[in-house]
């Protein structure tokens, strides 16, 4: 093997040699790493997935993390955090072994510069192309590994992205339909979005071991972000997330109030229940029965900043209150940047958060000269537009990240409004970290409101059970 | 504890065992269940409305070759309509027979009497236990009940045994296989929730889909069953109150073979639309969405 040309990426560290102490060793220190990402772990669960393993064959993958995953993830939550820490931890792990017994696997280089291979290229796309098709995901492994010898060209570039997008244009893999293609090749209708990302992945893997192979070393563990789960800010992103959020808000919104039952119990004799049921005990009420608490259901006025630095999060935000409308009595909303206008009509008539937000960045004409948020402005003008339809029971939430641009906040008005009001919420969408730094003034408002901090899915869930709450 | 029936002794029996009573398991349901048996802990399952976890527990027993135990939760449920209950009728008939026969029969004798076996009401739960053979016990929609009654499930799903006060102790005469089915209304306690195996079901992937559909209508032409199930996927998608389940999937494929449909065009979805969608506003949104999008009858009669 030629000398090797891959300079260590700076972060990579090389790998310690002792070893974790077996697999039971691994197991605990996978169990630890979930915790470390937030997942209640007890010792019962590990010893449920020792028992489990007992059971099943390790030598499926998909069998081994099945076991595992049913043992320890008890959410659908904790299941999307396992599935992350369980592809970092084992393929970490695996690595970090067998460059300790310094095992390796043939150099990709000894057979990509090979000529019979190369004349059969075409061949190899086709291959790949079909066994995406079928989904055959060992297939695919091996055949990911047969690409980055034929295309991956020697080192790479060292960046991982740039080799995995490159590989993917060599062979002619894209989500379009290619029309010019023989009518037999799989690849002619286009490659299915997420099979193709699946055989991304598999190819970054490959690359990866590659690296860690040559330069004996470790990619730095990355933590999961909070923002892995942070609520979708583009429109782009996967609109089966908000589904999800939604449908998960509903329900639990539906609900509401039933697990109270028990806890509060100041609530009101029923009386005819109690009769009821002191028919058991030959009319002696001895059972008291009381009657539900029902939710809030609020009168809400919703306000949202439309400008380009909150715009994404906001009609995220305006979709899910109207995806939950049933809750409200009634819901009005209204977006601004320098001046403010209703959209109530647009999202009443609009299901699809895409087609809305679209619909609000060219009718609302909200924007007027300079595109950035007036927030005194806006006060005065919803002030005026609605103020006598503001009472003690009615909600008004404000979305806005509170940056004025150094504009006047003319908080006075805004105290005003909440006084009319009878709960007023502030939604910030950046976290709490980058509050009143800046142009930002949450401060000034946050006197006369709640303000929530509501970048993540579950912040968003509090936040609605703050609003439904039964008082 | 007698166990006469043959357990499953691999992932892939289970799977094959499964199919061969009309359920296709997906990877992990099969290997959950397959757990579930060996490890004799029950199983919460979880997943959006109509993806088949009450089904599931109804084929396990079909392929065990048990009973099914089943209780339907709602809130409000206590112990009386779950665990057990004191027959009061026939308890007073027992005191009054006492006194009227003259006989002066002693208090402790009596008092120890009437809360005998005999005069226990046994609920599912107490019946799933009690039973000689092994069953299968399915606890529908957990997720409807208050915490005060999944507390009262813990000691039941921990060391299969029931404790009422005025007998002691009951353990349990077999081990049933225990599914729990919850729609993620509320977050259920961690307590319950550590004592469980958990199980997601998700709607199935397109292929499953088919073959489900494909299992329910073998009549139906595959051509129809592939249309049908990606128009399925397609309604899914959408922000719908109630998204179609896969048994309404399978009603809409008896539908369309009933009405001897040749291809799904507008005109077909529109009549039978209302086999899937059941909201007035779904209806409007499906139509809109979905329907528009069809081929109008008159190029498929070119």
């Amino acid at each position: 093997m030629a000398p090797d040309p891959t300079p260590t990426p700076r972060s990579y560290a090389p790998i310690a040699d002792e070893d974790p102490g077996g697999f039971a060793g691994q197991l605990l220190a996978f169990g630890e790493e979930l915790r470390e990402e937030g997942m209640a772990l007890g010792t019962s669960e590990l010893l449920d997935a020792f028992a489990a393993l007992e059971h099943v064959g390790w030598h499926r993958q998909d069998r081994f993390r099945e076991a595992m995953a049913s043992t320890l993830a008890k959410s659908p939550e904790d299941r999307r955090v396992f599935e992350l820490v369980f592809e970092r931890f084992f393929f970490r792990a695996a690595e970090a072994q067998a460059a300790r017994e310094r095992i390796a696997e043939a150099p990709p280089g000894t057979i990509g510069g090979s000529e019979e291979l190369a004349l059969d290229l075409e061949a190899l796309r086709a291959q790949i192309a079909r066994a995406l098709k079928d989904g055959d995901e060992g297939a695919l492994r091996d055949l990911a590994r047969l690409a980055i010898a034929a295309f991956g060209r020697g080192e790479g570039s060292g960046v991982l992205g740039v080799d995995v997008q490159r590989i993917r244009r060599a062979l002619g893999l894209r989500t379009e339909p290619q029309p010019d293609l023989p009518p037999d090749d799989p690849r002619r209708e286009g490659v299915p979005r997420e099979q193709l990302r699946r055989f991304e992945q598999q190819l970054r893997r490959e690359l990866e071991r590659g690296l860690i192979q040559r330069t004996r070393s470790l990619p730095p563990k990355r933590p999961l972000s909070e923002l892995d789960r942070a609520l979708p800010t583009g429109p782009a992103q996967d609109l089966a997330q908000v589904h999800r959020v939604v449908a998960q808000l509903k329900r639990r919104l539906a609900s509401q109030g039933h697990e109270q039952r028990g806890r509060k119990r100041h609530a009101h004799v029923d009386v005819r229940r109690t009769m009821r049921a002191s028919l058991q005990s030959g009319g002696v009420p001895i059972e008291l029965r009381y009657r539900p608490q029902r939710p809030r259901r609020p009168e809400i006025f919703v306000l949202c900043d439309v400008s380009t630095s909150v715009t994404s999060a906001s009609t995220f935000f305006l979709s899910v209150l109207h995806a939950l409308h049933d809750s409200f009595r009634k819901l009005r909303s209204f977006v601004f940047i320098e001046r403010i206008s209703e959209v109530t009509e647009v999202f009443e008539k609009e299901r699809d958060f895409r087609a809305a937000s679209e619909k609000i960045s060219q009718d609302a004409g909200v924007a007027d000269i300079s595109g950035y948020t007036d927030y005194g402005r806006v006060w005065t003008e919803f002030l005026a537009e609605i103020e006598d339809e503001l009472h003690p029971r009615a909600t008004v939430i404000v979305l806005g990240d509170a940056r004025t641009n150094g504009r006047p906040p003319r908080e006075e008005v805004f105290a005003a409004i909440c006084e009319r009001a009878g709960r007023t919420f502030w939604l910030n969408p950046e976290p709490r970290l980058y509050w009143n730094y800046g142009d930002s003034v949450i401060s000034a408002y946050a006197r006369f409101c709640t303000a929530f901090e509501c970048w993540r899915t579950d912040q968003l869930e509090d936040f609605v059970r703050a609003l439904t709450r039964p008082t | 504890m007698p166990d006469a029936l043959p357990e499953p002794q691999s992932v892939d029996e289970v799977a094959a065992g499964l199919r061969g009573v009309g359920y296709l398991p997906g990877s992990s349901t099969a290997l959950v269940s397959y757990l579930a048996a060996k490890l004799g802990k029950p199983v919460l399952v979880e997943g959006p409305a109509g993806v088949g976890k009450t089904e599931l527990a109804k084929a396990l027993a079909r392929y065990l070759d048990r009973d099914l135990v089943r209780l339907q939760c709602y809130e409000g449920l206590d112990e009386a309509k779950a665990l057990y209950e004191w027959n009061y009728r026939k308890q007073l008939l027992r005191i009054q027979a006492g006194t009227a026969g003259g006989g002066q029969a002693g208090w402790g004798e009596v008092q120890d009497d009437i809360f005998g076996e005999e005069f226990l009401l046994a609920r599912p739960l107490m019946t799933a236990i009690a039973s000689e053979r092994p069953v299968v016990l399915l606890i529908d929609e957990i997720d409807k009940t208050d915490q005060e009654f999944e507390a009262m499930l813990l000691e039941l799903l921990s060391d299969f045994q029931i404790s009422i006060p005025e007998l002691g102790r009951i353990a349990a005469r077999s081990r049933p296989v225990v599914l729990l089915t919850s729609n993620n209304t509320r977050e259920l306690t961690e307590a319950l929730k550590r004592r469980c195996l958990y199980l997601w079901l998700d709607y199935p992937e397109h292929e499953q889909e088919l073959a489900i559909v494909r299992l329910h209508t073998p009549d139906l032409d595959e051509r129809i069953a592939r249309r049908l199930v990606e128009i399925v996927d397609q309604v899914r998608e959408l922000d719908l109150k109630k998204p179609p389940s896969i048994a309404e999937s399978i009603d809409w494929a008896r539908a369309l073979l009933l009405l001897g449909a040749r291809e799904i065009d507008a005109d077909v979805f529109r009549a039978t639309m209302s086999v899937i969608v059941k909201h007035r506003s779904d209806l409007d949104t499906v139509a809109a969405r979905v329907g528009a999008k069809l081929a109008e009858p008159a190029v498929d009669a070119a």
